[in-house]
């Protein structure tokens, strides 16, 4: 599904501030792969996110994504096909606007170009209420409010609807719970999990949470300084423990795991 | 009725109404796509020279038109600075601004001033539908209080479109509109657009309002909308879209009975951008100023009791 080949990306080139942040990256998903992407601080993965979503154009490499070469393809254009969430919950949505037509602008994935002048009709209305149902938060009695009056974990779980109400190619959740309270991050990881399992969506998701990358998806990947060290999946993933994994980051990467956010949170669930 | 006669407060009535046109232009490009545009005192000028010109030609309606497509080539090129060249928005309004003033000497035909003279206004022919006193009298505001009123209903059922939800999301959260298939580029540039032709089109009505055309009638307008739309913003706050545009004209016109009001206590014409600053001070401080004003009785009626 998706196919990065030979990636690379320099910040700043030329410069004292030059930073290569990501290094002949290559990385092959099968349709319907779900991928945990674990990483010290500044390893690359949001920057391999914005690659994939084209918010610059790679240095070097390809990106094909269900076939298709979308190495030049402007950001609008690729975010047809791409869902994206981000770890600020407050990123997703426009704020000033309502749930419903929070809704409607996303969906302008499946309509396209032909119904620009057309507004939200009672059908859209009635398919709207029927996805914020399915969220469980009560929100589809309040599509008529301005969505910044929503909670960060109501905000985060609509902004997920919007990434997936048109079934994207791909989904890139980038530290989605990461802002949220334990609580409220357990009901967004379980909507995404349903979410992506019930339309097989092929998902990459940023976390630092070892136990999640370990147990949520199919697949686990590791990354430092712009390269994957560590791709596990199936049998040899399914034994693996918190310990194994930090063992074999330190062997792949020559040095030990360090991410701030992961150490305090290694113990708990969420 | 000495203070405030009928007819000072219809010619601010009537001002206000065209004024209200710049202030709803504003609506769109700073309240709602978030963008400080500049080029709002010469785009004014260019509708008026525009329809000016093509007045004078004997075409009034179709003056309009032309005013209002100059208007979208003014935004166009605004837009086409800050999406495609990365010019900052407030420097490519300002240099547009500057562009047209030799843009507007041009269709003016090199002449800082030209009267329309001989022709027919759109003025005079809707006021030539009817003899009545009444209607020589009010004809002009009924002519623009209609013109207001398709201009909000379009500007109202335009923002509901698909287009006009992707133009209020692109102002709202460039993050999300990113993320959704919408190009920001475009959404700023349809923006600016139809923002332009609203300013154009006011400019060109008061230039067959007032038969006249002068190249340094933009000057300040910016500012003036900009209180008017500050006006508008503080009496109806951030709430649903109808009420804010009804909001905006009726900041516009409130505005324009302010300065009457001024001019009637003989005000010195100098002393009138002070007027218009403070006007402008005063609304934008208001909201604040009530919660301080309700924070400092709490605290007074808090001491009272304890
Ligand atoms: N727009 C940019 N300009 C310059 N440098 C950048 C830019 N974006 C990222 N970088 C640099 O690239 C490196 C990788 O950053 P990235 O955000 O991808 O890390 P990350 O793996 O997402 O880390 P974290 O876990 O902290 O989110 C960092 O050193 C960062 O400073
Ligand atoms: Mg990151």
């Amino acid at each position: 599904m998706l196919r990065i080949e030979n990636v690379s990306k320099t910040f700043n080139p030329g410069t004292v501030n030059e930073k290569k942040a990501l290094d002949h990256l290559s990385l092959h998903l099968l349709p319907g792969d779900f991928a945990t992407i674990v990483g010290s601080n500044g390893a690359g993965k949001s920057t391999m996110f914005n690659a994939i979503a084209g918010t610059f154009l790679a240095d070097e490499g390809t990106i094909l994504l269900g076939g298709e070469d979308i190495t030049f393809r402007p950001e609008h254009i690729r975010s047809r096909t791409i869902g994206r969430l981000f770890q600020d919950p407050l990123m997703g949505t426009a704020p000033h606007m309502t749930i419903e037509e929070n809704l409607a602008v996303a969906y302008l994935r499946a309509s396209g170009r032909s119904s620009v002048f057309s507004r939200i009709s009672r059908k859209d209305r009635a398919f709207f209420r029927d996805q914020l149902s399915l969220l469980d938060m009560g929100l589809e009695d309040r599509m008529s409010q301005p969505v910044g009056l929503l909670s960060g974990g109501q905000r985060q779980a609509l902004t997920l609807l919007m990434a997936t109400v048109v079934t994207p190619r791909i989904l890139l959740l980038d530290e989605h719970t990461a802002a949220l309270d334990p609580a409220t991050a357990a009901k967004v990881l379980e909507l995404t999990r349903t979410i992506v399992a019930e339309r097989s969506i092929t998902c990459l998701m940023v976390t630092h949470n070892m136990h999640q990358a370990l147990e949520m998806g199919n697949r686990t990947i590791m990354m430092n300084a712009g390269r994957i060290v560590l791709d596990v999946a199936g049998t040899e993933r399914e034994g693996m423990t918190v310990e194994d994994l930090l063992r074999r980051f330190a062997a792949g990467a020559g040095k030990a795991f360090d991410n701030d956010r992961i150490l305090l949170s290694t113990e708990e669930g969420i | 009725m000495g203070f405030l006669t009928a007819g000072i407060i219809r010619t601010a009535l009537e001002v206000g109404l065209i004024y209200g046109l710049v202030a709803l232009s504003l609506f769109i490009s700073f309240s709602i796509l978030d963008i400080c545009d500049l080029s709002t005192d010469g785009c004014y000028t260019l509708g008026c020279a525009v329809g000016a010109m093509v007045t004078i030609a004997g075409h009034p309606l179709l003056g309009i038109l032309c005013a209002m497509g100059a208007g979208v080539c003014s935004g166009f090129v605004t837009a086409f600075l800050q999406t495609r060249l990365g010019v900052q928005s407030i420097l490519a309004g300002i240099i547009v601004n500057t562009g047209l003033y030799t843009i507007n000497l041009a269709v003016m035909g090199f002449s800082s001033n030209v009267s329309i003279f001989g022709t027919d206004t759109v003025f005079s022919l809707f006021g030539s539908l009817s003899e009545s006193d009444f209607w020589k009298d009010w004809s002009d505001l009924i002519l623009l209080a209609l013109i207001l009123l398709a201009v909000g209903t379009f500007i109202y059922w335009f923002l509901g479109t698909r287009l006009g939800l992707s133009i209020r999301a692109t102002g709202d959260s460039l993050a999300m509109v990113r993320a959704s298939s919408i190009n920001p580029a475009l959404m700023i540039t349809i923006g600016l657009c139809f923002s332009g032709s609203l300013t154009a089109l006011a400019g060109c009505l008061v230039g067959q309002f007032n038969k006249t055309c002068d190249i340094n009638l933009g000057t300040g307008m910016v500012t003036i909308a900009l209180a008017s739309l500050v006006i508008g913003e503080t009496l109806t706050g951030r709430g649903r879209i109808p009420v804010r545009i009804a909001g905006v004209v009726l900041g516009s016109c409130l505005y324009r009975l302010i300065i009457s009001i001024a001019l009637r206590l003989n005000v010195p014409t100098e002393a009138f951008k002070l007027v218009s600053a403070l006007i402008v001070a005063v609304a934008i401080a208001a909201p604040e100023a009530r919660k301080l004003i309700a924070a400092r009785g709490r605290q007074l009626s808090h001491k009272r009791t304890s």
